[in-house]
């Protein structure tokens, strides 16, 4: 299955600037369907971006997040060419993950 | 009671506003349907009023109106909000029907580019054509059941016809046929008449008020809104089909929606695609 | 004096009775302004002008009745009524203003 997660990561000097679009739900559990009924929650819980084995950005989510999240973040001490790790694990316990090389 | 009050009031006001107004059009003489002139006369009167956008910018509507928005719009279009459905929708595309047959059979050059030429009037028919009219007559005509065309799957099928038409200009063709011409006009009527409780048409927004807020939003100008469409809308969380944002619009003034690809539906779009000929297609678009 | 009292207290509540049907609204007063209410309306559909607002008064002088509210339901549909009517007006009198708004 293709993956959910769309991820960009550049080089400049050494601040990776990274871009990650991620296809998910993000139902928060408070909207209702049109036969009136909850539509039950089923969001990304947390989401992990990984340098190196070391952890560059954690994100823990709730119900606030929409759908298809977008995350624009920077951080120091990466290099083009090296390996970032992106995972998330939602409420009903599924994940995903994908390796993106910086560019 | 005071709502009737105040609806009484209401109708007397535009009483009196008719009877000045029917005094002063019984004296003008009848106007004949010229689109080309018409057309002439919208894109200046938005290039007067907004001198320092450039030209191929009004298709980006609000963004071409505010400098913070179009900050965070180019940002966002390095990763657009909108890749999930043009995705699908290529997918969707390229996807035989049940009957081995594709989408590329039912348009010229196998319905790649072609987007700039919808609507367009079928002298057979006698009416306007839409893209999203002929994506369901196709379905149809092959043994498929017509998607909603209000829903997701509509909107990522016109979303990837639309991006393969990125940049090209509209070029939208009234044949010298007075069924055509009136098509044009009514749509040109609907955009133009007020409608609903709140007493807007599409002019109150689009024409009068561009650049300025509506509550939260700011206004996009009209020349030039066609050319985004299908739209990702942060506010739908998806995207939305032209039939989606016409129908929305009218619920928004108050006033009952019609059908999506009812005539005057079809008619309006016809209209303003018209007006914005020669303007680069820039869906699908991605807006607040 | 409590017979008196008795008599007064009986005559005002007999009087009442007699009176109550003059103040409160009947299941038929309801029916003759949901009449003028939807008819109003549907010269609106004709035109292809029908108002959200209009349809939601419907739809409530209809629920107020069916919960036996006719007070309510006969407000509700004159309410109605006055909407449909100035949306019919609306759209006859755009049929010449929309020229007013037109770019030329």
């Amino acid at each position: 299955m293709a993956s959910t997660i769309r991820v960009r990561a550049t080089a400049s000097s050494e601040t990776i600037e990274v871009q990650a679009l991620i296809q998910h739900p993000m139902d928060s559990g408070f909207v209702k369907d049109a036969q009136g009924q909850i539509i039950p929650p089923h969001f990304i819980q947390q989401l992990t971006f990984e340098h190196n084995g070391k952890t560059v950005f954690l994100a823990n989510w709730g119900p606030a997040v929409s759908k298809d999240p977008y995350v624009k973040f920077s951080f120091k001490g990466g290099a083009k060419g090296d390996d970032l790790k992106i995972s998330w694990v939602d409420n009903k316990g599924a994940n995903d993950s994908t390796t993106a090389k910086i560019g | 009671m005071r709502v009737r009050a105040i609806i009484f009031s209401a109708i007397a006001a535009l009483a009196s506003g008719t009877l000045a107004c029917i005094a002063a059009s019984a004296l003008a003489a009848p106007d004949k349907i010229d689109p080309s002139a018409d057309a002439k006369a919208f894109q200046k009167f938005f290039t007067d009023k907004f001198p320092k956008v450039k030209y191929e910018d009004f298709v980006n509507g609000p963004y071409s109106m505010n400098e913070d928005m179009r900050r965070q719009w180019e940002e966002k279009e390095q990763f657009p909000p909108y890749e999930f459905a043009l995705e699908a929708g290529k997918e969707m595309f390229s996807t035989p029907f049940k009957n081995g047959k594709t989408y590329a059979d039912c348009f010229a050059n196998g319905g790649i580019g072609i987007r700039q030429n919808y609507p367009y009037f079928d002298e057979k028919e006698g009416k306007v054509v839409t893209l999203e009219l002929a994506l369901n007559r196709c379905r149809e005509a092959n043994g498929e059941a017509p998607y909603s065309y209000v829903k997701d799957e509509m909107a990522s099928l016109t979303a990837y016809m639309a991006f393969t038409s990125r940049g090209k200009p509209m070029d939208i063709k009234i044949p010298n046929d007075p069924r055509a011409l009136e098509a044009y006009e009514n749509g040109k009527r609907y955009f133009y008449t007020r409608r609903g409780q709140l007493n807007f048409s599409c002019a109150t927004c689009h024409v009068q008020s561009p650049g300025e807020r509506i509550r939260a939003e700011v206004l996009a100008p009209a020349l030039g809104i066609m050319n985004a469409l299908p739209i990702y809308r942060s506010e739908w969380s998806g995207m939305g089909t032209t039939s989606r944002r016409f129908v929305t619009c009218n619920s928004q003034t108050r006033a009952v929606p019609l059908e999506p690809q009812s005539d005057e539906y079809r008619d309006l779009e016809y209209y303003l695609s018209y007006v914005s000929n020669g303007l680069p297609i820039s869906g699908p678009g991605a807006r607040p | 004096m409590r017979n008196m009292e008795r008599n007064l207290v009986l005559a005002a509540v007999l009087l009442t009775i007699g009176a109550m049907p003059a103040l409160a609204a009947s299941e038929d007063d309801y029916k003759t302004a949901l009449a003028a209410a939807e008819s109003a309306e549907k010269q609106a559909d004709a035109l292809r002008n029908k108002w959200t607002t209009t349809e939601a008064q419907l739809a409530a002088a209809k629920k107020a009745a069916a919960g036996g509210d006719f007070d309510a339901a006969i407000a509700a549909a004159k309410d109605a009524e006055a909407l449909a009517k100035a949306s019919v007006f609306q759209a006859t009198s755009e049929q010449e203003r929309w020229k007013d708004m037109e770019i030329r």
